[in-house]
């Protein structure tokens, strides 16, 4: 988010989804579209098998996509940027890229020449491990390609150089031309229901609702009036990633935990639970008592989705009716109430009888809202940014003009994850989520299907690794890092890279988490949950 | 140059090369062309051929969804001759498997079912033999599979390789041996199937049945409400299916951005929502326990503790993490209380994550 913002002057992906079967050329990387986001999937493999369309996976795991790519580059875990370099190093060389539209909407095109200057294929090849010529043929693919488009998730952001990763994926997807037209752009795929309009309503540190930061003294004027308030905070806030830490310093001393569940989800677990244990007061209010609400002191119960109203924003900037299905469970609250409450008791009154009434608010202080009702949502989502009530929404962004002007080339050099692979920690581990579970599963794992299908936490280990360690299938594994062990079973896949192992973190009880490292970028304040040292052996 | 035309019904109608005689009545406005195999979306593969129409000058009747137009074509969609055509394919397809409507899930939803009473089809003349034996899969959890009831239209293959790309079945063994087939012929819970349920959804019969929908309500009795899906960023619409404050089951709407997809999180995943640990009341840890406790006391509780450290060590020291599981409208409320309320900017949720 905060790469592309820096790159384009707006965080979210860039196109819509059905896009994705007119692209030319679609780059997937740091994605394992098929099991996180099956339906974008089926776009992608509908574009390659039924539209003769191109697909190039640059991806460490044997993943699903792969069968269905022209081109695959399996290169080491960490090793983005220098990929990606390499790519613009041969479009430049060969000159691929696309002169006139860097020279009309983006700066600072030097220094992104000097930077990949260097980064010539066979320099990658010694970095990535990814073939010199397949590096050059990816460039062409790409470069040669009408509409490009990328897509990108979690296996970009998450790395203590993922904001530089990003810019480096905005790098050439400008380099080539492909922002701003129908089937391209930069696509990060959001991977909860609501996280974009998590980050749309403010739910961030340093913005209030539609990105409007709370450094901005007319931001905050705008906002004390809407409010009926005076003096809001102008300083940038704590992160997630930042609060854990800082309650063993006592700088944080109460937390108020809506619908998470960090015991599980939190990188460097055992630390986490010991800053969420030294809390003055906890607060949780979810659907479940997660392993979080167990350490609570005041455990409020929420409603899901289907008891509830209201609007959800996916991945593609679409605003979505959220509408009630069935009457709430007895005993239960919807969110927004528990909230109000709340406020009334400390002096501060929230009239709203439903939830319009609050998005009637939202779209009075939220310009890329305001067009946006609950009347014209009746029929169909809506995309942001949205003006004026007959504005029909925006399928895709920066289409003349970036948001921010010109679009901003950044030279990035690669640099090696926070923990690199060494004689006691030989593997790479990388975590991520199964086709079958979500998150911390406190949802996935109650359902009684999926919970068929994936049972439990598993070691994915490739036939090679597992022979050196003379572990079998199906085998009880131990997994340690410098952090924590867990113990699942070994499971020898086609999907692992020799070298590297990955595990789900959906499971409590084998959480990948107590393995992760909790260094974080230091830009995004996101932890490196893709790349740390382990070593394995049998249980 | 204007467009080739064709005539339909006694109506001249435009084309554009390539369309089918299906899609060029249907732009015309007419509908009464009935269809079963087909499905919009994927390749029209002509199999079940009760969407048969007659052209003038052709040796036999031609199948409408398969059949692409040529200029000056005459058409007809109803005739005598088209329709003895149709009760005899019903007619066939009835006689195929075991349609006993009583306790079928499909009953009042089957496109079989409706075309045997378009055409006021009733018993077959022709059928297996009484005590025939067709497959029957019910060893998982989500989906049954009822051959019995199977009319081998191809549909569910179309949705799996087609519409949802998964490439889990398609059309196995010859002739009278026809059936649908996984890899190897193995059930679904063995095979390469990933449980989208696409297949589930485009059945026109009832041969294939979301297991936990099973004796749980006929479709008039179920209300639909349209809502987005709970769990990834793709934000698929679904339809929920309720009868009696339940969700019976889940269908992929056919709207942006998933046109009637879902994954196997969106369709079979729902069971959270009535599970049995849910959350009931609120919780107040006392004595180092949880304990149940009111919602005034809980609500009280926590005013007055964040009050408290507020006073004592200020605003600063409160952070609130929101969520990517909660509405828009809850999300603002949230923040807004943290910013206007509670007086500071540590907010935030699990972007990151």
């Amino acid at each position: 988010m905060a790469g592309l913002a820096a790159s384009f002057g707006s965080g979210a992906m860039t196109n819509s989804i059905a896009e994705l079967e007119d692209s030319d050329c679609i780059l997937v990387t740091g994605s394992n579209t098929t099991e996180n986001h099956p339906v974008i999937a089926a776009r992608i493999k509908r574009a390659v098998l039924y539209n003769n369309k191109t697909l190039i996976v640059i991806e460490p795991r044997r993943i699903d996509l792969v069968k269905h790519a022209t081109l695959w580059l399996r290169q080491k875990p960490g090793t983005d940027i220098a990929v990606f370099n390499g790519m613009m190093h041969v479009i430049l060389k060969e000159n691929l890229h696309d002169a006139a539209y860097v020279a009309e909407r983006t700066e600072n095109f030097e220094a992104l020449k000097e930077t990949v200057a260097k980064y010539t294929p066979e320099y990658v090849e010694q970095i990535s491990g990814v073939p010199a010529a397949d590096i050059i043929k990816a460039a062409r693919l790409f470069a040669q390609a009408g509409a490009a488009s990328l897509v990108y998730c979690m296996g970009i952001t998450q790395h203590t150089v993922g904001t530089d990763n990003v810019k480096t994926l905005a790098n050439l997807a400008m380099l080539t031309g492909n922002v701003g037209l129908w089937g391209g752009g930069v696509n990060p795929l959001r991977g909860q229901n609501n996280v974009q309009g998590a980050c749309d309503m403010g739910g961030l540190p340093n913005v209030f609702s539609g990105y409007q930061v709370v450094t901005d003294a007319n931001n905050r004027k705008k906002m004390e009036e809407a409010w009926g308030v005076t003096g809001l905070p102008d300083y940038v806030g704590m992160t997630m990633t930042e609060m854990l830490p800082a309650i063993k310093k006592g700088d944080i001393k109460a937390l108020y935990i809506v619908g998470e569940n960090p015991v599980v989800s939190d990188a460097d677990l055992n630390h986490a639970i010991k800053e969420l244990k030294a809390l003055d007061f906890l607060v949780v209010q979810d659907i479940f008592l997660t392993e979080t609400a167990q350490l609570a002191d005041v455990v409020l119960p929420a409603v899901t989705f289907a008891e509830k109203e209201g609007t959800f924003s996916n991945t593609e900037r679409r605003v979505a009716r959220v509408r009630q299905a069935i009457p709430p469970l007895a005993g239960a609250r919807q969110d927004w109430q528990i909230v109000a409450e709340i406020s009334k008791r400390l002096g501060y009154a929230m009239d709203y009888q439903k939830p319009e009434d609050i998005f009637e608010e939202i779209r009075k202080v939220t310009p890329s809202y305001a067009g946006i009702t609950y009347k014209r949502l009746e029929s169909a989502g809506i995309q942001w940014p949205c003006p004026t009530e007959d504005h029909p929404g925006t399928v895709f962004l920066h289409k003349d003009k970036f948001a921010r002007g010109l679009g901003a080339f950044f030279a990035i050099e690669h640099k090696d994850p926070a923990e690199m692979p060494d004689v006691d920690y030989p593997l790479y581990l990388t975590t991520g989520r199964l086709l079958y579970h979500y998150h911390t599963g406190t949802m996935s794992r109650k359902a009684v299907g999926l919970v068929e299908k994936a049972p439990e936490c598993m070691v994915e280990i490739s036939d090679l690794d597992a022979a050196q360690y003379g572990i079998a299938d199906g085998q009880q594994v131990r997994v340690k890092s410098r952090r924590g062990e867990i113990t699942a079973k070994a499971q020898i896949s086609p999907k692992a890279v020799p070298g590297t192992v990955f595990v789900p973190f959906h499971f409590a009880e084998a959480a990948a988490n107590l393995l992760t490292i909790a260094a974080l970028d230091p830009v995004s304040k996101i932890p490196e949950y893709k790349v740390c040292a382990v070593q394995i052996e049998k249980a | 140059m204007s467009n080739p035309t064709v005539t339909i019904d006694g109506r001249a109608v435009e084309f554009q090369p390539g369309q089918t005689i299906l899609d060029i009545a249907r732009s015309a406005g007419i509908f009464t062309i009935p269809t079963l195999c087909y499905m919009q979306g994927t390749n029209p593969t002509g199999s079940c051929r009760v969407c048969v129409v007659e052209v003038e000058g052709w040796r036999t009747l031609v199948t409408a969804c398969s059949t692409a137009a040529t200029p000056n074509m005459v058409i007809h969609t109803e005739n005598p001759k088209v329709e003895a055509a149709r009760k005899n394919i019903i007619e066939l397809l009835l006689a195929s498997g075991n349609h006993n409507c009583l306790i079928c899930e499909a009953n009042g939803e089957c496109e079989l079912q409706a075309l045997a009473y378009r055409y006021q089809v009733a018993t077959p003349i022709y059928a297996n033999p009484p005590g025939a034996k067709y497959y029957y899969e019910d060893n998982n959890s989500m989906i049954v599979r009822d051959f019995s009831k199977c009319v081998m239209c191809g549909r569910c293959v179309r949705a799996c390789n087609e519409r949802q790309v998964n490439l889990a079945i398609q059309i196995g063994y010859r002739g009278h041996h026809n059936k649908i087939v996984g890899k190897c012929d193995y059930p679904y819970i063995d095979s390469d199937c990933v449980f989208c349920g696409s297949c589930v959804q485009a059945c026109p019969v009832g041969a294939l049945l979301d297991k936990n929908a099973i004796g749980q309500g006929r479709p008039w009795e179920r209300r639909t409400v349209r809502t987005t899906c709970p769990y990834c960023g793709v934000g698929c619409q679904i339809d929920l299916h309720v009868k009696g404050g339940r969700i019976i089951k889940a269908m992929g709407a056919r709207a942006i951005p998933n046109e009637g997809r879902l994954c196997v999180k969106g369709r079979f995943g729902l069971g959270f929502v009535d599970h049995p640990e849910r959350l009931q009341t609120p919780m107040v840890k006392k004595n180092g326990r949880l304990q149940e406790a009111t919602w005034d006391e809980a609500l009280d509780l926590v005013a007055s503790k964040l009050k408290e450290i507020k006073d004592q060590h200020g605003p600063k020291t409160i952070g609130g993490w929101c969520s990517a599981r909660i509405t828009n409208e809850e999300n603002y409320v949230f923040q807004k209380f943290m910013r206007a309320v509670v007086g500071t900017n540590n907010v935030d949720h699990c972007a990151r994550l």
